[in-house]
Protein backbone atom coordinates (compact mmCIF):
# COMPACT_ATOMS: atom_id res chain seq x y z
CA UNK A 1 0.00 0.00 0.00
CA UNK A 2 1.66 3.52 -0.83
CA UNK A 3 1.49 5.89 1.51
CA UNK A 4 3.63 8.93 2.99
CA UNK A 5 4.84 11.70 0.95
CA UNK A 6 8.49 11.70 -0.47
CA UNK A 7 9.87 15.27 -0.96
CA UNK A 8 13.01 15.30 -3.01
CA UNK A 9 14.79 18.01 -2.34
CA UNK A 10 17.43 19.57 -5.50
CA UNK A 11 21.08 20.22 -4.08
CA UNK A 12 23.73 21.87 -6.22
CA UNK A 13 27.21 22.00 -4.79
CA UNK A 14 25.77 22.00 -1.10
CA UNK A 15 23.55 24.53 -1.46
CA UNK A 16 19.28 23.34 -1.39
CA UNK A 17 17.48 25.07 -4.37
CA UNK A 18 14.71 27.69 -3.14
CA UNK A 19 13.01 25.20 -4.49
CA UNK A 20 13.92 22.37 -3.08
CA UNK A 21 12.28 24.00 0.41
CA UNK A 22 9.63 25.30 -1.19
CA UNK A 23 8.85 21.52 -2.03
CA UNK A 24 9.41 20.40 1.71
CA UNK A 25 7.14 22.82 2.87
CA UNK A 26 4.47 21.74 0.59
CA UNK A 27 5.40 17.99 1.16
CA UNK A 28 4.79 18.78 4.92
CA UNK A 29 1.51 20.34 4.60
CA UNK A 30 -0.08 17.69 1.90
CA UNK A 31 1.83 15.12 5.12
CA UNK A 32 -0.35 16.78 7.65
CA UNK A 33 -3.56 16.83 5.43
CA UNK A 34 -3.50 12.93 5.08
CA UNK A 35 -2.31 12.10 8.75
CA UNK A 36 1.05 10.63 7.34
CA UNK A 37 4.45 11.34 7.39
CA UNK A 38 7.32 13.49 5.14
CA UNK A 39 10.42 11.38 3.92
CA UNK A 40 13.00 14.13 2.18
CA UNK A 41 15.06 12.52 -0.27
CA UNK A 42 18.52 14.24 -1.07
CA UNK A 43 20.85 12.89 -3.82
CA UNK A 44 24.20 14.30 -4.09
CA UNK A 45 27.92 13.61 -2.63
CA UNK A 46 29.01 14.58 0.64
CA UNK A 47 25.20 15.81 1.37
CA UNK A 48 24.98 14.06 4.79
CA UNK A 49 25.62 17.69 7.17
CA UNK A 50 23.52 19.54 4.91
CA UNK A 51 20.28 17.35 4.63
CA UNK A 52 19.70 17.90 8.12
CA UNK A 53 18.85 20.93 7.77
CA UNK A 54 15.69 19.71 6.12
CA UNK A 55 14.10 18.42 9.50
CA UNK A 56 13.06 22.65 10.30
CA UNK A 57 11.01 22.27 7.25
CA UNK A 58 8.86 18.84 8.62
CA UNK A 59 11.15 16.17 6.92
CA UNK A 60 10.17 13.23 9.30
CA UNK A 61 12.74 11.29 7.92
CA UNK A 62 15.85 12.27 5.79
CA UNK A 63 16.84 9.90 3.28
CA UNK A 64 20.39 10.61 1.73
CA UNK A 65 21.80 8.81 -1.15
CA UNK A 66 25.49 9.85 -0.87
CA UNK A 67 27.71 8.87 -3.89
CA UNK A 68 30.68 10.06 -6.01
CA UNK A 69 28.77 9.49 -8.34
CA UNK A 70 25.61 11.58 -7.72
CA UNK A 71 28.19 14.40 -7.17
CA UNK A 72 26.60 16.07 -10.05
CA UNK A 73 23.08 15.52 -11.63
CA UNK A 74 23.35 12.78 -14.81
CA UNK A 75 19.44 12.13 -15.37
CA UNK A 76 19.84 8.44 -16.36
CA UNK A 77 21.98 7.72 -12.14
CA UNK A 78 19.50 10.28 -10.55
CA UNK A 79 16.45 8.08 -12.41
CA UNK A 80 17.82 5.08 -11.12
CA UNK A 81 18.61 6.28 -7.80
CA UNK A 82 15.26 7.97 -7.26
CA UNK A 83 13.30 4.86 -8.73
CA UNK A 84 14.74 1.96 -5.92
CA UNK A 85 14.59 4.54 -2.90
CA UNK A 86 10.55 4.21 -4.66
CA UNK A 87 10.25 0.82 -4.71
CA UNK A 88 11.52 0.49 -0.92
CA UNK A 89 9.63 3.56 0.31
CA UNK A 90 6.34 3.02 -1.74
CA UNK A 91 5.05 6.59 -1.35
CA UNK A 92 1.68 7.99 -1.94
CA UNK A 93 2.70 11.54 -3.31
CA UNK A 94 6.22 12.63 -4.88
CA UNK A 95 6.78 16.05 -4.57
CA UNK A 96 9.65 17.92 -5.79
CA UNK A 97 10.65 21.80 -7.18
CA UNK A 98 9.84 22.02 -11.50
CA UNK A 99 13.40 23.62 -11.72
CA UNK A 100 15.15 22.58 -15.24
CA UNK A 101 16.74 19.63 -13.22
CA UNK A 102 12.91 18.82 -11.92
CA UNK A 103 11.60 18.61 -14.67
CA UNK A 104 13.59 16.46 -16.22
CA UNK A 105 13.91 14.05 -12.97
CA UNK A 106 10.13 14.05 -12.94
CA UNK A 107 9.83 13.13 -16.49
CA UNK A 108 11.95 10.38 -16.56
CA UNK A 109 11.10 9.08 -13.35
CA UNK A 110 6.95 9.13 -14.44
CA UNK A 111 7.97 7.18 -17.87
CA UNK A 112 9.58 4.64 -15.25
CA UNK A 113 7.23 4.17 -13.18
CA UNK A 114 4.16 4.42 -15.22
CA UNK A 115 2.99 7.43 -12.63
CA UNK A 116 1.02 10.75 -13.14
CA UNK A 117 3.20 13.71 -13.45
CA UNK A 118 2.04 17.25 -12.67
CA UNK A 119 4.64 20.02 -13.53
CA UNK A 120 4.55 23.53 -12.73
CA UNK A 121 1.81 22.96 -9.90
CA UNK A 122 0.35 26.62 -7.86
CA UNK A 123 -2.02 24.62 -6.00
CA UNK A 124 -2.57 21.01 -4.64
CA UNK A 125 -5.15 19.51 -3.11
CA UNK A 126 -4.98 15.83 -1.71
CA UNK A 127 -6.99 13.83 0.26
CA UNK A 128 -7.12 9.88 0.78
CA UNK A 129 -8.40 9.10 -2.75
CA UNK A 130 -8.05 12.14 -4.87
CA UNK A 131 -5.90 14.61 -6.10
CA UNK A 132 -6.46 17.44 -7.78
CA UNK A 133 -3.57 19.96 -8.69
CA UNK A 134 -4.12 23.79 -10.52
CA UNK A 135 -1.41 24.27 -13.39
CA UNK A 136 -0.56 26.87 -15.76
CA UNK A 137 -1.33 26.04 -19.48
CA UNK A 138 -0.70 28.41 -22.75
CA UNK A 139 2.14 30.39 -21.14
CA UNK A 140 0.31 30.85 -17.97
CA UNK A 141 -2.77 31.86 -20.12
CA UNK A 142 -5.10 29.34 -18.61
CA UNK A 143 -5.28 27.70 -15.19
CA UNK A 144 -6.03 24.24 -15.76
CA UNK A 145 -7.22 22.06 -12.66
CA UNK A 146 -6.07 18.34 -12.91
CA UNK A 147 -6.79 14.87 -11.61
CA UNK A 148 -4.12 12.30 -10.77
CA UNK A 149 -4.80 8.68 -10.99
CA UNK A 150 -3.10 5.87 -9.44
CA UNK A 151 0.71 5.68 -7.31
CA UNK A 152 2.54 7.20 -6.42
CA UNK A 153 1.72 10.84 -7.82
CA UNK A 154 4.30 13.09 -9.18
CA UNK A 155 3.69 16.95 -8.53
CA UNK A 156 6.50 19.14 -9.36
CA UNK A 157 5.48 22.69 -7.85
CA UNK A 158 6.41 25.65 -9.73
CA UNK A 159 9.21 27.96 -7.97
CA UNK A 160 8.25 30.39 -5.99
CA UNK A 161 4.83 29.90 -6.06
CA UNK A 162 4.37 28.62 -2.80
CA UNK A 163 5.94 29.53 0.50
CA UNK A 164 8.82 28.09 2.64
CA UNK A 165 7.21 27.53 6.31
CA UNK A 166 9.07 26.36 9.16
CA UNK A 167 7.55 23.06 11.04
CA UNK A 168 10.33 21.44 12.85
CA UNK A 169 10.17 17.46 12.92
CA UNK A 170 12.50 14.56 14.04
CA UNK A 171 14.07 14.21 10.73
CA UNK A 172 15.77 10.64 11.19
CA UNK A 173 18.82 10.16 8.76
CA UNK A 174 19.07 7.16 6.83
CA UNK A 175 21.67 6.29 4.41
CA UNK A 176 20.37 4.55 1.33
CA UNK A 177 22.60 2.49 -0.75
CA UNK A 178 21.81 2.99 -4.66
CA UNK A 179 23.00 0.14 -6.80
CA UNK A 180 23.86 2.39 -9.59
CA UNK A 181 27.01 2.63 -12.24
CA UNK A 182 28.20 5.10 -14.59
CA UNK A 183 25.88 4.21 -17.78
CA UNK A 184 25.38 6.19 -21.67
CA UNK A 185 25.87 9.60 -19.93
CA UNK A 186 28.73 11.72 -18.66
CA UNK A 187 28.74 14.80 -16.77
CA UNK A 188 31.46 17.00 -18.16
CA UNK A 189 31.72 20.44 -16.51
CA UNK A 190 29.33 23.22 -15.22
CA UNK A 191 29.52 27.28 -15.82
CA UNK A 192 27.56 28.85 -13.10
CA UNK A 193 26.89 32.36 -13.50
CA UNK A 194 28.14 33.26 -9.91
CA UNK A 195 26.28 36.17 -8.24
CA UNK A 196 23.49 36.66 -10.43
CA UNK A 197 20.42 35.98 -8.76
CA UNK A 198 17.87 33.27 -11.53
CA UNK A 199 15.24 34.69 -12.46
CA UNK A 200 12.87 32.20 -11.96
CA UNK A 201 13.57 32.15 -8.19
CA UNK A 202 13.87 36.08 -8.08
CA UNK A 203 11.98 37.83 -5.34
CA UNK A 204 12.38 41.36 -7.49
CA UNK A 205 12.82 41.24 -11.01
CA UNK A 206 13.49 44.24 -13.17
CA UNK A 207 12.75 43.78 -17.03
CA UNK A 208 13.93 46.28 -20.01
CA UNK A 209 11.99 45.79 -23.24
CA UNK A 210 12.48 47.52 -27.00
CA UNK A 211 12.01 51.19 -25.11
CA UNK A 212 15.56 50.06 -23.67
CA UNK A 213 17.16 51.30 -27.75
CA UNK A 214 20.03 49.27 -27.04
CA UNK A 215 22.20 46.94 -24.87
CA UNK A 216 23.16 49.36 -22.38
CA UNK A 217 21.02 47.88 -19.70
CA UNK A 218 23.42 49.70 -16.41
CA UNK A 219 20.07 51.63 -15.25
CA UNK A 220 18.23 48.17 -15.28
CA UNK A 221 21.15 46.32 -13.43
CA UNK A 222 21.15 49.03 -11.08
CA UNK A 223 17.98 49.24 -9.98
CA UNK A 224 17.87 45.24 -9.50
CA UNK A 225 20.58 45.57 -7.72
CA UNK A 226 19.45 48.04 -5.26
CA UNK A 227 16.99 46.17 -4.57
CA UNK A 228 18.68 42.27 -4.94
CA UNK A 229 16.94 41.50 -7.86
CA UNK A 230 17.50 39.98 -11.53
CA UNK A 231 17.11 41.51 -14.44
CA UNK A 232 14.89 40.46 -17.29
CA UNK A 233 13.94 41.57 -20.71
CA UNK A 234 11.65 41.28 -23.22
CA UNK A 235 10.94 38.70 -26.36
CA UNK A 236 12.04 41.64 -28.53
CA UNK A 237 15.10 42.61 -26.71
CA UNK A 238 16.28 38.94 -26.71
CA UNK A 239 15.79 39.23 -29.93
CA UNK A 240 17.73 41.94 -30.73
CA UNK A 241 20.86 40.21 -29.02
CA UNK A 242 20.91 43.12 -26.06
CA UNK A 243 20.17 40.41 -23.70
CA UNK A 244 21.11 37.02 -23.20
CA UNK A 245 17.88 34.01 -23.89
CA UNK A 246 18.16 33.08 -20.91
CA UNK A 247 16.66 36.40 -19.15
CA UNK A 248 14.00 36.37 -21.70
CA UNK A 249 10.21 36.18 -20.02
CA UNK A 250 7.28 35.18 -21.64
CA UNK A 251 5.58 32.58 -23.00
CA UNK A 252 8.87 31.22 -25.12
CA UNK A 253 10.86 32.19 -22.33
CA UNK A 254 10.90 31.72 -18.33
CA UNK A 255 7.43 32.29 -16.59
CA UNK A 256 8.23 34.25 -13.48
CA UNK A 257 6.29 35.33 -10.03
CA UNK A 258 8.10 37.60 -8.08
CA UNK A 259 6.82 39.81 -5.28
CA UNK A 260 7.50 42.74 -7.41
CA UNK A 261 7.75 43.02 -11.33
CA UNK A 262 9.55 46.30 -12.96
CA UNK A 263 8.52 46.44 -16.60
CA UNK A 264 10.63 48.90 -18.02
CA UNK A 265 10.74 50.08 -22.14
CA UNK A 266 8.08 46.87 -22.51
CA UNK A 267 4.59 47.33 -24.41
CA UNK A 268 3.52 44.03 -22.85
CA UNK A 269 2.94 41.73 -25.53
CA UNK A 270 0.09 38.81 -24.83
CA UNK A 271 3.03 36.56 -24.37
CA UNK A 272 4.87 38.23 -22.12
CA UNK A 273 1.61 39.16 -19.83
CA UNK A 274 1.20 35.73 -19.48
CA UNK A 275 4.51 35.11 -18.53
CA UNK A 276 4.87 37.45 -15.81
CA UNK A 277 0.93 38.20 -14.78
CA UNK A 278 1.37 36.17 -11.77
CA UNK A 279 3.82 38.42 -10.30
CA UNK A 280 2.59 40.01 -7.06
CA UNK A 281 2.87 43.32 -7.53
CA UNK A 282 3.71 44.57 -11.23
CA UNK A 283 5.01 48.39 -12.01
CA UNK A 284 5.22 49.62 -15.57
CA UNK A 285 7.43 52.53 -16.66
CA UNK A 286 6.27 53.61 -20.23
CA UNK A 287 6.63 56.62 -22.19
CA UNK A 288 3.52 55.41 -24.16
CA UNK A 289 0.04 55.87 -21.78
CA UNK A 290 -1.77 53.69 -24.17
CA UNK A 291 0.80 50.87 -23.37
CA UNK A 292 -1.20 47.58 -22.94
CA UNK A 293 1.34 46.99 -20.11
CA UNK A 294 -0.58 49.57 -17.95
CA UNK A 295 -3.67 47.27 -17.79
CA UNK A 296 -1.67 44.71 -15.87
CA UNK A 297 0.17 47.06 -13.59
CA UNK A 298 -0.44 48.07 -10.09
CA UNK A 299 1.37 51.23 -10.67
CA UNK A 300 2.29 52.66 -13.71
CA UNK A 301 5.12 55.47 -14.23
CA UNK A 302 4.09 57.22 -18.02
CA UNK A 303 7.47 59.11 -19.11
CA UNK A 304 10.92 58.68 -20.12
CA UNK A 305 12.50 55.53 -18.76
CA UNK A 306 15.81 56.71 -18.87
CA UNK A 307 15.12 59.82 -16.10
CA UNK A 308 12.64 57.49 -14.08
CA UNK A 309 14.66 54.55 -13.18
CA UNK A 310 17.40 56.15 -12.18
CA UNK A 311 15.55 58.54 -10.06
CA UNK A 312 13.53 55.20 -8.65
CA UNK A 313 17.35 54.36 -7.68
CA UNK A 314 18.11 57.32 -6.15
CA UNK A 315 14.81 57.26 -4.02
CA UNK A 316 15.46 53.78 -2.69
CA UNK A 317 19.05 54.27 -1.81
CA UNK A 318 17.77 57.85 0.03
CA UNK A 319 15.03 55.63 1.86
CA UNK A 320 17.09 53.36 3.16
CA UNK A 321 20.03 55.75 4.30
CA UNK B 1 22.85 9.96 -38.81
CA UNK B 2 19.29 8.71 -38.71
CA UNK B 3 17.65 11.65 -37.29
CA UNK B 4 13.86 11.61 -36.38
CA UNK B 5 12.11 14.96 -34.85
CA UNK B 6 8.88 14.97 -32.65
CA UNK B 7 6.63 17.46 -33.61
CA UNK B 8 3.23 18.56 -32.04
CA UNK B 9 0.74 21.72 -33.63
CA UNK B 10 -0.23 23.95 -31.63
CA UNK B 11 -1.65 27.67 -31.04
CA UNK B 12 0.42 30.23 -31.79
CA UNK B 13 1.86 32.11 -28.97
CA UNK B 14 0.11 35.26 -30.24
CA UNK B 15 -3.48 33.64 -29.62
CA UNK B 16 -5.97 34.43 -27.29
CA UNK B 17 -6.97 31.83 -25.59
CA UNK B 18 -10.83 30.91 -24.36
CA UNK B 19 -12.38 28.33 -22.29
CA UNK B 20 -14.79 26.24 -24.53
CA UNK B 21 -18.09 25.18 -23.26
CA UNK B 22 -17.50 21.82 -21.64
CA UNK B 23 -15.19 24.14 -18.94
CA UNK B 24 -12.10 22.02 -19.66
CA UNK B 25 -10.34 22.23 -22.96
CA UNK B 26 -9.97 25.35 -25.13
CA UNK B 27 -12.13 26.95 -28.11
CA UNK B 28 -10.69 26.17 -31.03
CA UNK B 29 -12.34 27.96 -34.03
CA UNK B 30 -10.21 31.38 -35.36
CA UNK B 31 -7.11 29.88 -33.40
CA UNK B 32 -3.97 30.37 -35.55
CA UNK B 33 -2.15 27.16 -35.36
CA UNK B 34 2.19 26.32 -35.94
CA UNK B 35 4.60 24.20 -35.01
CA UNK B 36 5.44 24.30 -31.58
CA UNK B 37 8.46 26.87 -31.34
CA UNK B 38 10.64 24.04 -29.71
CA UNK B 39 9.69 21.75 -32.25
CA UNK B 40 11.02 24.73 -34.98
CA UNK B 41 14.29 24.21 -33.45
CA UNK B 42 14.33 20.63 -33.72
CA UNK B 43 14.04 20.90 -36.78
CA UNK B 44 16.22 23.36 -37.86
CA UNK B 45 19.06 21.60 -35.96
CA UNK B 46 17.97 18.36 -37.74
CA UNK B 47 18.52 19.81 -40.90
CA UNK B 48 22.01 21.28 -39.69
CA UNK B 49 23.34 17.58 -38.28
CA UNK B 50 22.40 16.36 -41.57
CA UNK B 51 24.28 18.91 -43.60
CA UNK B 52 27.26 17.58 -41.39
CA UNK B 53 26.93 14.61 -41.00
CA UNK B 54 24.34 13.35 -44.08
CA UNK B 55 21.59 11.06 -43.69
CA UNK B 56 17.76 11.31 -42.95
CA UNK B 57 15.55 13.78 -41.08
CA UNK B 58 12.18 12.38 -40.72
CA UNK B 59 9.25 14.43 -38.60
CA UNK B 60 7.12 12.67 -36.42
CA UNK B 61 3.92 13.50 -34.90
CA UNK B 62 0.47 12.49 -33.58
CA UNK B 63 -2.20 14.30 -34.46
CA UNK B 64 -5.03 14.93 -36.59
CA UNK B 65 -5.77 15.87 -40.31
CA UNK B 66 -4.86 19.02 -39.49
CA UNK B 67 -0.91 17.82 -38.03
CA UNK B 68 -0.32 16.74 -41.50
CA UNK B 69 0.23 20.58 -42.72
CA UNK B 70 2.43 21.17 -39.84
CA UNK B 71 4.35 17.94 -40.47
CA UNK B 72 4.71 19.71 -44.57
CA UNK B 73 5.92 22.85 -42.98
CA UNK B 74 9.03 20.88 -41.74
CA UNK B 75 9.19 19.46 -44.79
CA UNK B 76 9.35 22.34 -46.55
CA UNK B 77 12.21 23.60 -44.33
CA UNK B 78 14.29 20.64 -46.00
CA UNK B 79 12.66 17.55 -43.61
CA UNK B 80 13.09 14.44 -46.20
CA UNK B 81 9.93 12.51 -44.96
CA UNK B 82 6.70 12.34 -42.41
CA UNK B 83 5.11 10.24 -40.52
CA UNK B 84 1.52 11.21 -39.00
CA UNK B 85 -0.09 8.99 -36.20
CA UNK B 86 -3.75 10.09 -37.17
CA UNK B 87 -5.76 7.61 -35.04
CA UNK B 88 -9.45 8.88 -32.52
CA UNK B 89 -7.97 6.98 -29.81
CA UNK B 90 -4.91 9.74 -29.05
CA UNK B 91 -7.25 12.06 -28.34
CA UNK B 92 -7.36 11.94 -25.01
CA UNK B 93 -3.67 10.89 -24.50
CA UNK B 94 -2.12 12.01 -21.53
CA UNK B 95 1.79 13.03 -22.22
CA UNK B 96 3.05 9.22 -21.36
CA UNK B 97 0.20 7.94 -23.63
CA UNK B 98 2.03 10.37 -26.59
CA UNK B 99 4.92 8.59 -25.74
CA UNK B 100 4.09 5.40 -26.11
CA UNK B 101 2.57 5.83 -29.05
CA UNK B 102 5.86 7.75 -30.42
CA UNK B 103 7.86 5.06 -28.59
CA UNK B 104 6.28 2.59 -30.35
CA UNK B 105 6.60 3.83 -34.12
CA UNK B 106 10.13 4.47 -33.22
CA UNK B 107 11.10 0.99 -32.47
CA UNK B 108 10.27 0.13 -36.06
CA UNK B 109 12.62 2.80 -37.66
CA UNK B 110 15.90 2.93 -37.56
CA UNK B 111 17.70 6.18 -36.25
CA UNK B 112 21.05 7.28 -34.29
CA UNK B 113 18.96 10.76 -33.03
CA UNK B 114 15.70 12.18 -32.01
CA UNK B 115 15.27 15.79 -30.95
CA UNK B 116 12.27 16.74 -29.65
CA UNK B 117 11.33 20.69 -28.43
CA UNK B 118 11.91 20.57 -24.57
CA UNK B 119 7.83 21.50 -24.07
CA UNK B 120 4.99 21.95 -26.17
CA UNK B 121 3.96 25.64 -25.60
CA UNK B 122 0.25 24.44 -25.01
CA UNK B 123 0.37 22.30 -22.25
CA UNK B 124 3.37 23.24 -21.07
CA UNK B 125 4.41 19.72 -19.92
CA UNK B 126 8.21 18.87 -20.26
CA UNK B 127 7.51 15.18 -20.13
CA UNK B 128 6.94 13.88 -23.72
CA UNK B 129 10.87 13.60 -24.78
CA UNK B 130 12.10 12.47 -21.79
CA UNK B 131 9.40 9.43 -21.59
CA UNK B 132 10.12 8.92 -25.61
CA UNK B 133 13.63 8.20 -24.48
CA UNK B 134 12.77 6.05 -21.17
CA UNK B 135 10.54 4.10 -23.09
CA UNK B 136 13.25 3.40 -26.07
CA UNK B 137 15.64 2.63 -23.12
CA UNK B 138 18.10 5.37 -24.71
CA UNK B 139 19.65 8.56 -23.03
CA UNK B 140 18.31 11.73 -23.41
CA UNK B 141 19.55 15.81 -22.51
CA UNK B 142 17.01 18.32 -21.91
CA UNK B 143 16.98 22.09 -22.94
CA UNK B 144 20.26 21.87 -24.97
CA UNK B 145 21.78 25.02 -26.64
CA UNK B 146 24.71 23.66 -28.20
CA UNK B 147 25.18 19.91 -29.88
CA UNK B 148 28.46 18.41 -31.03
CA UNK B 149 29.03 14.84 -32.47
CA UNK B 150 31.45 13.20 -33.06
CA UNK B 151 32.64 9.02 -32.95
CA UNK B 152 29.18 8.25 -31.77
CA UNK B 153 28.78 10.91 -28.93
CA UNK B 154 26.97 13.57 -28.43
CA UNK B 155 28.32 16.21 -25.95
CA UNK B 156 25.31 19.13 -25.73
CA UNK B 157 25.30 22.20 -23.34
CA UNK B 158 21.94 22.55 -20.95
CA UNK B 159 20.46 25.43 -19.36
CA UNK B 160 19.74 25.26 -15.78
CA UNK B 161 18.94 27.59 -13.09
CA UNK B 162 21.64 30.09 -13.36
CA UNK B 163 24.24 28.41 -15.63
CA UNK B 164 25.00 25.54 -18.33
CA UNK B 165 25.95 22.13 -18.13
CA UNK B 166 27.93 20.11 -20.47
CA UNK B 167 26.40 16.81 -20.70
CA UNK B 168 27.50 13.51 -23.28
CA UNK B 169 25.60 10.85 -23.80
CA UNK B 170 26.30 7.92 -26.34
CA UNK B 171 24.15 7.47 -29.67
CA UNK B 172 20.86 6.64 -30.25
CA UNK B 173 19.76 9.66 -27.42
CA UNK B 174 17.32 11.98 -27.62
CA UNK B 175 17.62 15.50 -27.10
CA UNK B 176 15.06 18.30 -26.22
CA UNK B 177 15.36 21.60 -27.30
CA UNK B 178 15.85 24.75 -25.82
CA UNK B 179 15.97 28.55 -26.99
CA UNK B 180 18.99 29.67 -27.77
CA UNK B 181 20.22 26.24 -29.80
CA UNK B 182 19.69 27.82 -33.57
CA UNK B 183 17.31 30.58 -35.30
CA UNK B 184 15.00 28.23 -37.66
CA UNK B 185 15.12 29.05 -41.43
CA UNK B 186 11.86 30.02 -42.80
CA UNK B 187 10.86 27.13 -45.51
CA UNK B 188 11.55 28.57 -49.42
CA UNK B 189 9.31 29.00 -52.39
CA UNK B 190 11.11 26.01 -53.99
CA UNK B 191 11.05 24.19 -50.56
CA UNK B 192 7.34 24.55 -50.10
CA UNK B 193 6.95 23.33 -53.51
CA UNK B 194 8.90 20.14 -53.00
CA UNK B 195 7.68 19.35 -49.72
CA UNK B 196 4.09 18.59 -51.83
CA UNK B 197 5.96 15.40 -53.31
CA UNK B 198 7.82 14.51 -50.19
CA UNK B 199 6.60 11.36 -48.56
CA UNK B 200 4.21 11.15 -45.94
CA UNK B 201 2.98 8.15 -44.24
CA UNK B 202 -0.36 8.22 -42.14
CA UNK B 203 -0.43 5.75 -39.54
CA UNK B 204 -2.79 4.35 -36.96
CA UNK B 205 -2.42 2.64 -33.85
CA UNK B 206 -2.71 -0.91 -34.99
CA UNK B 207 -0.28 -0.21 -37.88
CA UNK B 208 2.06 0.43 -35.02
CA UNK B 209 1.19 -2.62 -32.74
CA UNK B 210 -0.67 -0.95 -30.30
CA UNK B 211 -4.31 -0.99 -28.89
CA UNK B 212 -6.33 1.50 -27.48
CA UNK B 213 -5.38 -0.23 -24.14
CA UNK B 214 -2.26 1.01 -24.29
CA UNK B 215 -3.57 4.86 -24.89
CA UNK B 216 -7.50 4.57 -23.80
CA UNK B 217 -6.21 4.99 -19.63
CA UNK B 218 -4.50 8.44 -19.06
CA UNK B 219 -3.05 8.70 -15.51
CA UNK B 220 -3.90 12.68 -15.93
CA UNK B 221 -7.10 14.10 -17.14
CA UNK B 222 -8.27 17.84 -17.19
CA UNK B 223 -11.21 18.66 -15.54
CA UNK B 224 -11.43 22.13 -15.39
CA UNK B 225 -10.41 25.29 -16.78
CA UNK B 226 -10.15 29.27 -15.73
CA UNK B 227 -8.41 31.91 -16.62
CA UNK B 228 -6.40 33.23 -14.36
CA UNK B 229 -7.11 36.16 -11.82
CA UNK B 230 -7.48 38.88 -13.70
CA UNK B 231 -5.29 41.42 -13.42
CA UNK B 232 -7.15 45.35 -13.03
CA UNK B 233 -5.46 48.35 -14.31
CA UNK B 234 -3.80 50.14 -10.95
CA UNK B 235 -3.05 53.81 -10.64
CA UNK B 236 -1.03 55.86 -12.60
CA UNK B 237 1.66 57.88 -10.76
CA UNK B 238 1.37 61.75 -11.53
CA UNK B 239 4.09 64.45 -10.41
CA UNK B 240 5.82 67.16 -11.78
CA UNK B 241 8.83 65.12 -13.18
CA UNK B 242 10.80 62.03 -12.60
CA UNK B 243 11.97 62.78 -9.58
CA UNK B 244 8.95 63.40 -7.75
CA UNK B 245 7.08 59.94 -9.38
CA UNK B 246 10.22 58.38 -8.17
CA UNK B 247 9.25 59.49 -4.77
CA UNK B 248 5.69 58.36 -4.91
CA UNK B 249 6.03 55.00 -6.48
CA UNK B 250 8.73 53.89 -3.84
CA UNK B 251 6.34 55.76 -1.17
CA UNK B 252 3.67 53.53 -2.42
CA UNK B 253 5.46 49.88 -2.73
CA UNK B 254 6.59 50.92 0.91
CA UNK B 255 3.55 51.86 2.87
CA UNK B 256 0.72 50.77 0.36
CA UNK B 257 2.13 47.81 -1.03
CA UNK B 258 4.28 46.91 1.80
CA UNK B 259 6.39 45.48 -0.63
CA UNK B 260 10.37 46.88 0.17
Amino acid sequence: MAEGVLAIAEQMDGVFKKAAIEAVSEGKRIAKNLGTTLTALVMGSNIEEMAKDLAKYGADRIVIADDPLLKNFLVDIYTDTATQIVESEHPAVIITGATSIGKDLCARLSARLDAALATDCVAIQIQKDQCRITRPMYGGKILADVVLEGFPKIIGIRPNAMGISESPAEGIMERFTPKIREGAMKFVEKTMDTGKVELTEADVIVSGGRGMGGPDYKIIEELASVLGGAVGASRSAVDEGWRPHSDQVGQTGKTVSPNLYIACGISGAIQHLAGMSSSKVIVAINKDPDAPIFSKADYGIVGDLFEVIPAITAEIKKNRG
Amino acid sequence: MEIIVLLKRVPATESMIGVADDGKSIKTDDLKWVVNPYDEFAVEEALRIKQTHGGTVTVLSVGSDKTAESIRTALAMGADKGILINDPATVNCDSLGTARVLAATIKALPYDLIISGMRAVDDDNYQVGPAVAEYLGIPHISMVIKEEISDGIIRCHRTVEGGTFVVEASLPALLTTQRGLNEPRYASLPGIMKAKKKPLEIKTLADIGLSTDDTGNPKTSIVGMKFPPERAGGKIIEGENAGAKAASLVKALVEEARIL
